[in-house]
């Protein structure tokens, strides 16, 4: 544990000197700054804000990850001819690289919202958005690091990174569109509310939906889906994909770094 | 001068005559009259009853003479919850400055705090309705005004309340500033012609803040419905004017701002519809107005059924609904032009404030779930927003002519 830590540190150090993510802080800055500043009313700058949140951080996540992983190959091999745990190690490089991009997008949106929000009546939608936000990171860091795991040539890695991203950010929603109209006469609701949760993108989405009422726009479906997610049953079950997202990239690329011969 | 004097002589008598013949008679817990019904059994027509301020419990009241019936400092007229509390059988009477309270519930009778039965010229001014069945109810009556009373409903079951103010087979009839809550419909109109309603205010109402059926040549001005679980819904009417209405936070699954079904001829302008879960809906609707409207951040702005034809819709703003159109039809008959869309990203190269591309307000998502309305489920999402950009550039299948030629670019400000 103790060793950990001291990767950890180590690596948290080292990112943060990283001017990605420098930039990456500002990025969410100067979004937050035109959402806030312009924008009359504190809710659809919210929904905008998700918007880009569920955009930008998926493959920022991804490929920021898998790049740090690449790039830090010497460094392993170096730590791994020493007499460490290779658990440690691991947790300390994938903490290393997610907690700062969590920190870098949370400084970057928090301090916005606190200059130009005349009244801060939206800190509800704020916290909202960042736990959102930040197990997005958590989960596609994983997901990245087990890509450049799995991948050495790193060119190749990249571009799974890009077309896991663009499977689950975009064509995902365009396969549950296909499915409601191929099998229109048929009761879909539960099997696309099973759908929507095995993809954290999707899940983020409607999660942020429900939770403003939006879901009355929707009327019949949106009642199916506030009577899902507003129950505790419901938020059970999606509080557990969402953590079964993190643990299961986590531990498959756990196993594959113990045995992986770098 | 004795012709002079001779005149004051006649004027005096005169006045003297028109006193004698018009007495008031003081109710009061402390008088010599404590009972309304004994006061107006002992009045004559014309006569006033002033009734004090105090506690009263008489059952059913009912007025068969011309009457003016004023409270001062607040008398409560209770009906203990059963049965009806003022019954009105004859013209000319007016009532004002009472407190009525808890006329009974009954699946038989629509029990009223005041009922109009077949009358003419009567007023209701000024009074205080609680926990009432129904408030006012005007049956086969005319020539009345409603105005300045404070109703307040008990919210319970749609099936067990009544309505605040309700009309049946009326004419000429003007109802103003009047605050309703808490009722089943704030406003009910069957069978009405010519009714004025102005400067109300109706809201958190069960079902309907104003509802009216079968009620033509009737003018709507400066109302607000808000927060009524079903918004307003107006139905088989023409020649119905709306103006100046605020349409408000009429949110939840089957909300409305304005339900129109089967209305013709009417004009509906310079009211807002904000927040709600459909600004107006269309059902069968012909030759409707649509002018000069603020539609803000509704979930969709306007909802245009196949079976609505030559409506028009001009200068209108809409400002950041979900969906400014949907409609389940691939044809149009209806006009657009000149409106304000807030997401219009056309260009205006002459400057004249008219933007030079035609602006599509059905998006390809408005038309998918209309059809799958399952498909509601990726709202925002990613996979979406592309569709709508590739429909806007090549429509296929969005309806072709369903367009606003002369979108313009800045709000209208019509208020000026």
């Amino acid at each position: 544990m103790h060793l950990m830590n001291k990767i950890l540190l180590y690596e948290i150090h080292n990112t943060i000197r990283n001017k990605w993510i420098i930039i990456y802080s500002f990025f969410f800055f100067f979004i937050g700054y035109a959402l806030f500043a312009f924008s009359g009313d504190g809710s659809k700058a919210f929904i905008s804000l998700m918007n880009i949140v569920l955009f930008i951080i998926p493959i920022v996540a991804l490929v920021f990850g898998s790049i740090f992983l690449y790039n830090s190959r010497e460094f392993i091999e170096m730590m791994l001819s020493q007499p460490i745990d290779r658990k440690s190690l691991f947790f300390g490089l994938y903490l290393g690289t997610a907690l700062p991009l969590i920190f870098s997008w949370i400084i970057g949106i928090t301090i916005p919202y606190f200059l130009f929000t005349v009244n801060y009546n939206n800190t509800e939608e704020l916290i909202l958005v960042i736990i959102i936000g930040s197990l997005l990171t958590i989960i596609f860091t994983a997901i990245a690091f087990l890509i450049a795991l799995k991948q050495d040539d790193k060119s190749k890695g990249l571009a799974y990174s890009i077309f896991v991203w663009l499977i689950l950010a975009i064509l995902y929603d365009g396969l549950v569109l296909l499915i409601i109209y191929t099998f229109e006469d048929y009761p879909l609701d539960k099997f696309i509310i099973g759908l929507s949760i095995i993809n954290p993108i999707d899940l983020g989405r409607i999660f942020f939906l429900i939770q403003f009422n939006i879901s009355a726009l929707m009327g019949y479906t949106g009642a199916i889906f506030q009577k899902f997610f507003g129950a505790n049953l419901g938020i059970v079950i999606s509080s557990f994909c969402m953590i079964l997202w993190v643990i299961l990239p986590v531990y498959l690329s756990l196993k594959l770094f113990g045995k992986k011969d770098f | 001068m004795i012709k002079l004097i001779l005149h004051f002589i006649f004027f005096y008598l005169l006045l003297n005559f028109n006193t004698t013949f018009s007495k008031e008679i003081v109710v009061s817990p402390k008088s010599f009259i404590k009972s309304i019904s004994q006061a107006i059994q002992i009045s004559r027509s014309g006569d006033t009853i002033n009734i004090k301020s105090g506690y009263y419990t008489e059952g059913n009241i009912i007025i068969n003479k011309p009457l003016i019936i004023i409270g001062t400092r607040n008398p409560v007229i209770d009906g203990l919850g059963t049965g009806e509390i003022f019954t009105i059988t004859s013209s000319d009477v007016e009532i004002s400055g009472l407190t009525i309270n808890n006329s009974g519930v009954s699946y038989l009778y629509e029990n009223a705090g005041i009922k109009l039965k077949e009358v003419t010229n009567c007023r209701i001014l000024n009074n205080t309705f609680i926990n009432n069945f129904f408030a006012i109810y005007l049956a086969k009556s005319s020539n009345s005004i409603i105005s300045g009373n404070y109703i307040e409903g008990m919210r319970k079951k749609e099936t067990n309340s009544g309505n605040g103010i309700h009309l049946w087979d009326c004419r000429d009839i003007i109802i103003s500033n009047n605050i309703i809550l808490n009722h089943r419909d704030g406003i009910y109109f069957e069978f009405v012609r010519n009714g004025r309603i102005f400067d109300n205010r109706s809201y958190n109402n069960l079902r309907y803040g104003l509802h009216f059926m079968f009620s033509d040549s009737c003018k709507y001005w400066e109302n607000i419905f808000e927060s009524n679980s079903a918004g307003v819904a107006v139905m088989y009417t023409k020649n119905v004017l709306m103006k100046k209405n605020v349409f408000r936070n009429n949110w939840g699954t089957s909300s409305y701002g304005l339900l129109l079904k089967d209305i013709s001829n009417s004009e509906i302008k310079e009211n807002q519809f904000i927040g709600n879960s459909v600004g107006i809906l269309l059902e069968g609707c012909s030759r409707i107005i649509i002018n000069k409207n603020d539609l803000t951040e509704n979930g969709w702005a306007i909802k245009l059924m196949a079976n609505s034809m030559e409506n028009s819709f001009s200068l209108n703003n809409f400002i950041n609904n979900s969906f400014n159109l949907s409609t389940n039809s691939m044809q149009n008959f209806n006009k657009f032009e000149g409106n304000y869309w807030s997401n219009y990203n056309g260009y205006d190269l002459d400057k004249n404030g008219v933007g030079d591309v035609p602006f599509r307000p059905v998006t390809m998502f408005s038309v998918i779930v209309e059809k799958q309305h399952l498909a509601l489920i990726l709202l925002n999402s990613h996979f979406v927003k592309l569709l709508d950009i590739a429909e806007g550039v090549v429509p296929s299948i969005t309806p072709n002519a369903l367009i606003d030629p002369k979108p313009s670019m800045k709000a209208i400000n019509w208020s000026k």
